[in-house]
């Protein structure tokens, strides 16, 4: 049993680790675009095998209940994202945009992304987990310069600078929490360790623990897209390839807040410390409401996706600010399906834009009747991601907002203005897009609705039914965030 | 308790502080070079005398990555760099001195002031180290805000990194110390070295980040 899971947890870091190794070998975008696909679909089948043998935590690794379930999210969504990106490519390569030896370069930067995620994921030292975030930042910073134009330099070049901001303020706070813990726990390898960590968390300083998790929020919270820290976000995602769009919104930013969530747990540990949810309340309802306001004069359709996966992280980060079971248990849900319809949204939208060959929303008109399938498609995310009935995004901002109403009159309201804000920004935006007259170049793409199908699908699903140990996992989880 | 150990580790974070205020004011890009590879010395004897006082030797490989990569490789490129661009002779219109000088100063008085009270009970070495390298840190800050030129604000940057290195080597026993200088320093040598200032320069004629900021979304439409 064990070491079924001990070879599990190994393929997750050896299989994208080596598949990026390799495909800096392969010349054929093809076959390169295969192997990408297969090497997730592995990582993927490791993932899942985790529910199965369960290793036991070592100095560096460990699976619990928490990282368990966003291992799974990471590598499906990043299998359906190959599928995505082996459809995408070949389009960018007969427009000429990308060339082959670029292409060699994205896939293996893809695998790394993934290798760096899991780590990030699978990490039982802080020290570790800030080593692996950074090295995600890394990658994407190189991603998103793909395309070496002008915008794409400056988005990256920002995404650089903010990027490392935000990482260096967290290594400050990660060597603070060290600094807590070694007086505690003794020096080395065990006071970096979350197991330990964890179990001696009330006996550390708190105004050390307070220090340092301001420095962390701040740091991780950068990489996560928190206002007033979200200045890379929109440009990064508008500027890079498509399929690191998805993989930016859908995976990374909740990757960050991960980070942000244990260190919360420690803080929750130790009673005489700093309470942690007034402080994410305020940064999760700072983002919301900016990004719901900022989304009516977005003119490009990156761009205002963006802007809304800034919203809903905010929402994200507010309800685990308000803490408590039903909260924290409606923050896992919606990190779950916002990463699913998010990055479904922009499976649509690299095709749409490949198809009118332009990101601006005023030149795009009538989808529906030119691209059915991506019209369709488009109508049916963004009715998701807007928070409507009967998709699973309804049921955790639902959530969020009950549980908020209970204890927090007040704040609800904020919190349901922003949330009615971007409701009607998006979804007079995508009226504009989905229907009216069709005008402009109209290039037919192969597009497959595969991956799209499976995470509306998966968000609808949710929706309407949860399965009972699906549900019992996530309880169990909220009780473990405090 | 104050042994000679530890007033030689206080005499080198101080003087990592004192180099950063001479980043500060300097105006002439190879001058700032200069300036940061003093920058990155000092920082390679202040990590090799914690390694020597706390007789931890990974940290003499800390003190050698900083030496090696810092203080002369990095420089040497960037030196090579600024030459090939034909920016050396350049001036940096640098605000008013006595106005970052003035910052600077508060920045550091912030720095003293927040972290003496919180770490009371911590070993005092770890303890001062501490707030000198948060002082580094928020120089490295105030050099980036200020300055416009990419190749300043990579210096910026680094000086910022060479504070949280010190930080890493204060706090005593810290495991994977080794493991993030090298992850930074590779992260910032790929990035900026590699990637960066030739394409920028390339896309448009000048590391002036005024001349991007003309290309943010609003003016484009």
């Amino acid at each position: 049993m064990n070491a079924l899971g001990m070879l599990a947890m190994t393929a997750l870091l050896g299989v994208p680790a080596g598949a990026a190794l390799l495909l800096v070998l392969v010349p054929g975008y093809r076959l390169g675009a295969r192997l990408n696909v297969g090497a997730t679909l592995l990582s993927l089948l490791a993932a899942l095998s985790l529910f199965g043998a369960r290793p036991e935590a070592n100095a560096y690794l460990r699976v619990d209940d928490f990282n368990l379930y966003l291992i799974v999210l990471n590598n499906l969504v990043s299998f359906t994202t190959s599928l995505f990106s082996a459809s995408y490519i070949a389009h960018e390569l007969e427009s000429g945009r990308l060339t082959p030896q670029y292409l060699r370069f994205y896939h293996a930067m893809y695998q790394a992304l993934i290798f760096a995620m899991n780590l990030a994921l699978l990490a039982n030292n802080i020290g570790l987990l800030w080593v692996a975030i950074e090295l995600a930042t890394l990658i994407t910073v190189l991603m998103v310069g793909l395309y070496r134009t002008r915008a794409a330099l400056e988005a990256a070049w920002k995404y650089f600078i903010l990027g490392s901001l935000g990482i260096a303020l967290a290594l400050f706070g990660t060597i603070l929490v060290y600094l807590a813990a070694q007086p505690v726990i003794g020096q080395g390898l065990p006071a970096m360790a979350w197991d330990q960590l964890l179990a001696h968390a009330a006996a550390f300083d708190p105004a050390l623990l307070n220090l340092a998790f301001v420095f962390l929020l701040l740091g991780y919270g950068t990489k996560a897209g928190l206002v007033p820290l979200h200045a890379w976000l929109p440009d990064a995602h508008a500027e890079g390839p498509t399929p690191i769009s998805a993989v930016l919104s859908g995976l990374l930013l909740n990757v960050a807040l991960y980070a942000v969530l244990r260190f919360k747990m420690l803080m929750s540990a130790n009673p005489a410390a700093l309470a942690p949810g007034p402080l994410m309340i305020i940064l999760g309802l700072l983002s919301l409401l900016f990004a719901a306001l900022m989304l009516y004069r977005r003119g490009d359709i990156k761009r205002l996706f963006a802007y809304s996966s800034i919203e809903h992280m905010g929402i994200i980060t507010f309800a685990f600010g308000m803490g408590g079971p039903l909260a924290n248990f409606a923050g896992l849900l919606h990190m779950a399906m916002h990463s699913l319809t998010k990055s479904a949204i922009f499976f649509t939208v690299g095709h749409i834009a490949q198809a009118r060959g332009t990101q601006r929303i005023s030149t795009i008109r009538g989808l529906t009747t030119t691209h059915p399938a991506l019209g369709w498609g488009l109508v049916a995310g963004v009715l998701a991601i807007a928070g409507l009935p009967p998709f699973g995004v309804f049921t955790s901002e639902f959530l969020v907002v009950s549980s908020t109403f209970a204890r927090q009159p007040l704040l609800a309201l904020l919190l349901v203005l922003g949330l009615l804000l971007a409701f009607g920004t998006l979804l007079w935006r995508l009226h504009g897009m989905a229907f009216g007259e069709s005008q402009g170049a109209n290039t037919p793409v192969r597009s497959s609705s595969l991956p799209l199908l499976l995470h509306l699908g998966l968000v609808l699903v949710a929706g309407i039914w949860l399965p009972e140990p699906l549900v019992r996992w996530f309880q169990h989880v909220a009780a473990l965030l405090g | 308790m104050h042994d000679l150990g530890f007033d030689i580790a206080h005499f080198l974070a101080g003087g990592m502080v004192v180099t950063s205020f001479l980043l500060l004011y300097q105006a002439r890009l190879s001058a700032l070079i200069n300036v940061f590879a003093l920058h990155s010395l000092v920082l390679t004897l202040a990590v090799g005398w914690q390694a020597f006082i706390q007789h931890a030797p990974h940290l003499y490989v800390t003190a050698g990555i900083a030496l090696v990569f810092k203080a002369l490789m990095i420089p040497t490129a960037l030196h090579r760099i600024v030459r090939r661009l034909g920016i050396h002779r350049t001036l940096e219109v640098v605000g008013g001195v006595g106005r970052d000088m003035l910052a600077g100063a508060a920045l550091v008085a912030l720095a003293i002031l927040v972290m003496l009270p919180v770490t009371a009970t911590a070993d005092p070495l770890a303890r001062e180290d501490l707030a000198f390298a948060l002082a580094v840190v928020l120089l490295g800050l105030l050099l980036m805000v200020t300055r416009q030129n990419a190749v300043s604000l990579v210096i910026g940057f680094m000086s910022l990194e060479n504070g949280l290195v010190l930080a890493a080597a204060g706090a005593r026993g810290m495991p994977l110390a080794v493991e993030i200088s090298v992850a930074f320093s590779v992260l910032i040598a790929l990035i900026v070295i590699g990637i960066f200032l030739f394409r920028i320069r390339e896309r448009f004629d000048s590391v002036d980040m005024q001349a991007m900021d003309a290309f943010r979304e609003e003016r484009r439409r």
